[in-house]
């Protein structure tokens, strides 16, 4: 598709504006190639995950064919909760400010139990971060802003109405097979990478299952339309005298939009729930009789937390959806997406550049794996808690709740969702485990590097996060030692040099001190730090970030 | 490790204090005043290995139930499913 196609006004339009988008087919030279086109990079399916994967392979530099079966953005607001990890990786993608500037920011949550509010939390109480603790932005925004940055790619081809409908998995590839408006034709991927979705049918075509638990539980979601003025906030009630003996969560989206999810239980009628002569009175009860209101769109759903056993299946790759799933209230959804194609798109190009083998990819698998059953097991136990499976859990819930109200340590067991932070990688093969004593336990070896303002010397304000490389970071504290500018692809940054802490911010997040430095993979994931780094012990630690085995780690081993 | 050992300085008082203190209840409120019990008394104790020594001490001679993952049968995904409005 030529960027030419696409009315960009559309993609910076009102909702339903955006939602009227219908992407136009365009005919491939691909498909009238005597013998299959071959790309090192096909992506399946233009949702959050599969757009960030593209436009972070792009950035680097890698071609990569995008193919959706659809035309048209995400129906209905679907995914409303996006993280801060999650804007810190559209940010380096350059989509975020496009993203904060629409969503509603929010950082505080309430919970309440009947009609009394229990426990209140700030999601991120400290200042000195660029991004709120989350944005809620309907799914078609987030995706329309994706969509104009990737077509501002050149390396970047999305092509919609193309639908695969087999794939044959290769020793050094996949052949895939695409269903068109105008025929049929084939594709040779170097590289396959299903982001397309929960029912994921490349999954399906190689005979792969998702598996895990369902809840048997119903919800409803209601995104309403009005002038309210409810603050800024996640509210959530257990068993609130408008809707007794369920939970019910409200979240603001913007254009006075209001998401209202209220839960059914298991005997509810999903056809007969999603009828708006059905949802209106629910409604109402929560507004009052008198509330001025339009429904936007409804949804009835049930709980499931599912992951394949492994996302790396020979040259097909998993990520997003396709690969894991959880249950809501936790936002941890499209967020874990973003990071698992955060996680792949530097490996997948390092490999593509023959910087590093496949042994770097293949931890791709492991390290989202790992962050997958860390949001499944968060959002089973919220589950739990919200919707208790047997009497004596609901007597312990119930019990949680009234001491809440008087007593802070019940306030901590209270789950109304364990919302989305960033997995720490903990034992990833790719750390390298501290040798030095450092009191920053938030920023062990495997976890996200914390973002605090910094200025240039200069004096042009900025943010850490914003100044690390695009491959590898040495944060020093103090000046670069003169090895480091012979390491490759590493950006050397001497705190106080380079970069000023006006704050002092930077220092106390990592605990550092004169000589600290802390090595920063591609992915913002600290891999490994030390007190006063020698040259060796830098250039073990990239081996060791890179899956590379050197000559020195092999008769180590 | 869990102390089992007599440490209640008047037993009798406790005992009896216990009792009185669910005077009154229907059994629906004692259930719930027990389980605000343990929740106080456990958040005092806080040492996890203690309390899941507790929870095993107290579970007794019931069949013990291992810690089972769960069942991570082959199932079909379920998305939600979408209906206009």
């Amino acid at each position: 598709m030529k960027p030419q196609d696409i009315p960009f006004e559309a993609l910076r339009g009102t909702g339903p504006e955006v939602q009227a988008i219908e992407f136009p087919y365009r005919r491939s030279a691909d498909q009238d190639a005597a013998t299959p086109a071959r790309h090192p990079v096909v992506v399946v399916g233009a949702g959050p995950a599969g757009l960030s994967l593209a436009i972070d392979l792009a950035q680097r530099g890698q071609p990569v064919v995008v193919l959706d079966n659809d035309y048209r953005l995400s129906i209905g607001s679907r995914a409303i909760c996006f993280s801060k990890r999650a804007l810190e990786i559209w940010d380096r993608l350059g989509v975020a400010p496009r993203m904060v500037d629409k969503g509603v920011s929010w950082n505080v949550g309430k919970v309440f139990f009947h009609d009394q509010q229990v426990y209140q939390f700030n999601l991120l109480p400290e200042d000195g971060h660029l991004q709120p603790a989350f944005i809620n932005l309907q799914q078609y925004y987030a995706e329309a802003y994706l969509v104009e940055r990737a077509l501002q790619l050149p390396l970047i081809d999305i092509r919609w109405h193309n639908k695969v409908t087999a794939v044959t998995p290769r020793a050094e590839g996949a052949l895939v097979s695409i269903d068109t408006p105008e025929g049929a034709y084939q594709l040779d991927a170097d590289w396959l990478v299903a982001c397309d979705g929960s029912r994921s049918p490349v999954r399906a075509m190689l005979g792969l299952e998702s598996k895990g638990r369902i809840f048997q539980d119903r919800f409803l979601i209601a995104d309403v339309k009005m002038q309210a003025d409810f603050p800024t906030e996640r509210w959530f009630w257990f068993d609130p005298p408008f809707h007794p003996h369920q939970s019910v969560l409200l979240h603001r989206q913007p254009d006075n939009v209001w998401r209202i999810d209220f839960q059914l239980g298991w005997d509810a009628d999903p056809e007969e729930e999603k009828k708006p002569e059905n949802i209106l009175p629910r409604v109402r009860a929560l507004l009052g009789h008198d509330a001025q209101f339009e429904l936007e769109w409804a949804s009835v759903y049930t709980f499931a937390c599912l992951r394949m056993d492994r996302f790396v299946h020979g040259r097909v790759i998993f990520a997003g959806d396709s690969a894991h799933g959880v249950s809501p209230f936790g936002a941890r959804g499209a967020n874990s997406g973003v990071q698992d194609t955060e996680n792949l798109a530097w490996k997948l190009d390092w490999l593509l550049k023959g910087r590093a083998s496949e042994a770097l990819l293949a931890t791709y698998g492991p390290e989202r794996e790992y962050a997958a059953d860390e949001n499944i097991l968060n959002s089973t136990r919220a589950t739990d808690f919200i919707t208790p499976k047997s009497e004596i859990s609901r007597l312990f819930r119930d019990a949680t709740l009234d001491l809440a109200r008087e007593h802070e340590f019940a306030r901590r067991l209270v789950n109304s969702g364990r919302l989305s932070v960033p997995a720490t990688l903990h034992g990833s093969v790719l750390n390298t485990p501290d040798v030095d004593a450092f009191a920053a336990p938030r920023q062990v070896p495997g976890a996200v590097l914390l973002d605090a303002p910094v200025r240039r010397p200069e004096g042009q304000d900025s943010w850490l996060l914003r100044e690390l490389g695009p491959d590898f970071t040495l944060l020093c504290f103090g000046p670069v030692p003169a090895w480091a500018a012979g390491l490759p692809h590493v950006k050397a940054i001497g705190i106080g040099h380079d970069l000023l802490d006006p704050q002092g911010l930077v220092a106390q997040r990592l605990d550092a001190q004169p000589g600290t430095a802390y090595l920063i993979r591609p992915d913002q994931h600290v891999s490994a730090r030390w007190r006063a780094p020698t040259e060796a012990a830098v250039r073990a630690a990239l081996a060791t970030a890179t899956a590379t085995v050197t000559a020195a780690t092999a008769t180590a081993a | 490790m869990l102390n089992t050992q007599a440490n209640l300085s008047a037993c009798d008082d406790f005992y009896d204090a216990l009792i009185q203190s669910h005077q009154g209840l229907s059994t629906e409120q004692s259930h719930a005043m027990n389980a605000r019990l343990v929740l106080l008394l456990a958040n005092h104790i806080g040492d996890p290995d203690t309390l899941r020594h507790a929870l095993q001490l107290a579970r007794g001679s019931a069949p013990a139930q291992a810690p089972v993952a769960p069942e991570r049968a082959a199932i079909t995904p379920v998305a939600p499913v979408h209906a206009e409005a």
